[in-house]
């Protein structure tokens, strides 16, 4: 059996938004592993299994652009305040309007190399989800429509055999970047020391939470 | 819960404007927003997402199942509808965040149809993720935004009006494209209508709304706004039958004579590929 796959990803827009950098959004450099999973998980996933990027290939040179939105300036909560009897259940986007920029990416293409782990439930022949994921990517059919870090960037993605040739060479270091959030230990972040050497990202290593 | 939509969507919407600004940019003094890369202009997601919401308040008046929860200021008659007395009965937290999520489902149309953020800081209960999901729109051709200087003939106070020994003018800015038409590509998810009970009366209206939205959006910034096409792409199943890139690539908006500016709709020809269509895929060609 096939170890892994490789998804070749691409899309217009793209906004991997920084931890540190949130309100007026700015994105990082390139894909986090956590944005790559999100996008395996939106074609297939189930509980039994998951997806560990192995390697992000980054393929179109780093452009930003900046855009600029009106948002709603806070969340909505389940609570007395928002929901109680004398008040109507809705909220007036003038009462409670941001201006707020999005530093984005342009023109991203990526290719994501990744395999999954078995969980340990019952359901677990790993030669099934790779047939099932495979044959998804190449009828195009997914769960829901993947995206690149927020839903109004969505994702084209097809099957990869052969990785393209890379359009950067030497070695860059990205800094610390996110690499994903552990949900069994209370939703903590972790990052890792993102190098980019000759385009490709290696995401297999020690975390740092 | 159970009639939700069986089916993956794309769809692809095309909008013009003749002498207006359809989005303006916050960062560039309200000027119609450009891509600094290309000259096409861009409308962004949630630009249209309010006008749809617009839409369905104006439509359907504010009776639940079709109430919106994000408005606009209208002044209209407000119903009072608390979600809390809908879960009051439930005292476990956790429980009761997730019954007032799918009373919420239930009830606006906009949390079914587009999702929202309903988290405290203390119990981050997640989101509703919902079904529908636009990208950015962009312009087919480069778009040339014109500023028009107008003039008032009154002033705001009596200062100004004694500053200009009566005169009482003042000058604006309007800023506005002759023409452009605009190209936006549309997803809709069956596993997750599924999740929010976004069924097929709800697709009807939402693809009314598509049609009809610019209609009821008429100001003196806008110029003239229309929906020209919709076409749709429907597959046979919930996952879907294609690539949804492959899909769009059939159709195919261009300038008859690329001489000339377009000003008008009549200036593109759409060419739309139906034969080339994957089976399993029905393509309905809304208006």
């Amino acid at each position: 059996m096939r170890y892994g796959i490789k998804l070749r990803v691409w899309g217009n827009y793209a906004l991997f938004t920084r931890p540190e950098m949130k309100v007026e959004r700015v994105s990082y450099d390139v894909i986090t592993p956590s944005a790559a999973r999100g996008i395996l998980e939106a074609i297939y996933w189930k509980p039994s299994i998951r997806w560990m990027i192995d390697r992000i290939h980054v393929m179109q040179p780093v452009r930003f652009e900046n855009i600029r939105r009106n948002e709603l300036a806070n969340r909505v909560s389940v609570n007395q305040r928002d929901m109680d009897e004398g008040k109507t259940v809705c909220r007036y986007i003038e009462d409670d309007r941001q201006q707020r920029a999005s530093m984005v990416l342009r023109n991203v293409e990526y290719v994501i190399e990744a395999h999954f782990k078995i969980t340990g439930s019952d359901d677990s022949d790993p030669g099934k989800h790779l047939a099932i994921f495979e044959r998804r990517v190449k009828k195009g059919q997914c769960f829901h429509r993947p995206y690149f870090g927020c839903r109004e960037f969505p994702v084209n993605f097809e099957w990869c055999d052969e990785i393209p040739a890379a359009v950067f060479t030497g070695r860059q270091d990205l800094g610390f970047m996110l690499h994903d959030i552990d949900f069994a230990n209370d939703m903590t972040p972790q990052f890792f020391r993102a190098v980019m050497q000759d385009g490709v990202i290696d995401c297999r290593q020690e975390v740092i939470s | 819960m159970n009639d939700s939509i069986q089916n993956r969507y794309e769809f692809v919407l095309l909008f013009d404007v003749k002498n207006g600004n359809p989005n303006g940019d916050p960062d560039g003094g309200n000027l119609p927003r450009i891509d600094p890369e290309t000259g096409h202009g861009i409308t962004t997601d949630v630009c249209l997402k309010r006008k749809v919401r617009n839409y369905v308040e104006l439509f359907k008046e504010n009776q639940a199942p079709y109430n919106i929860y994000i408005k606009e200021k209208a002044i209209l008659t407000e119903r009072r509808q608390p979600a809390y007395d809908a879960v009051e009965e439930e005292k476990n937290k956790s429980k009761k965040i997730s019954k007032a999520r799918v009373w919420m489902c239930k009830n606006f149309f906009d949390v079914r149809t587009f999702g929202a953020v309903m988290s405290t800081k203390e119990n981050n209960c997640g989101q509703v993720r919902g079904p529908v999901q636009f990208a950015f729109s962009q312009s087919i051709d480069p778009v040339v935004p014109l500023e028009a200087t107008i003039t008032r003939m009154a002033v705001e106070t009596k200062k100004e009006a004694d500053a200009q020994d009566g005169d009482n003018r003042t000058m604006g800015r309007k800023t506005y494209i002759p023409y452009g038409l605009y190209r936006v590509h549309g997803f809709i998810s069956a596993p997750l209508a599924k999740q929010t009970g976004f069924s097929e009366n709800d697709l009807e209206l939402f693809w009314n709304s598509l049609k009809n939205m610019f209609d009821h959006d008429r100001s003196a910034a806008r110029g003239e706004m229309a929906a020209r096409k919709l076409i749709v792409f429907k597959h046979d199943s919930e996952l879907g039958n294609a690539p949804a890139h492959r899909l769009f690539q059939l159709i195919d908006v261009k300038r008859k004579d690329e001489t000339r500016p377009a000003r008008a709709f009549s200036d593109y020809e759409v060419t739309f590929a139906k034969d080339k269509v994957t089976a399993g895929v029905t393509p309905l060609e809304m208006f």
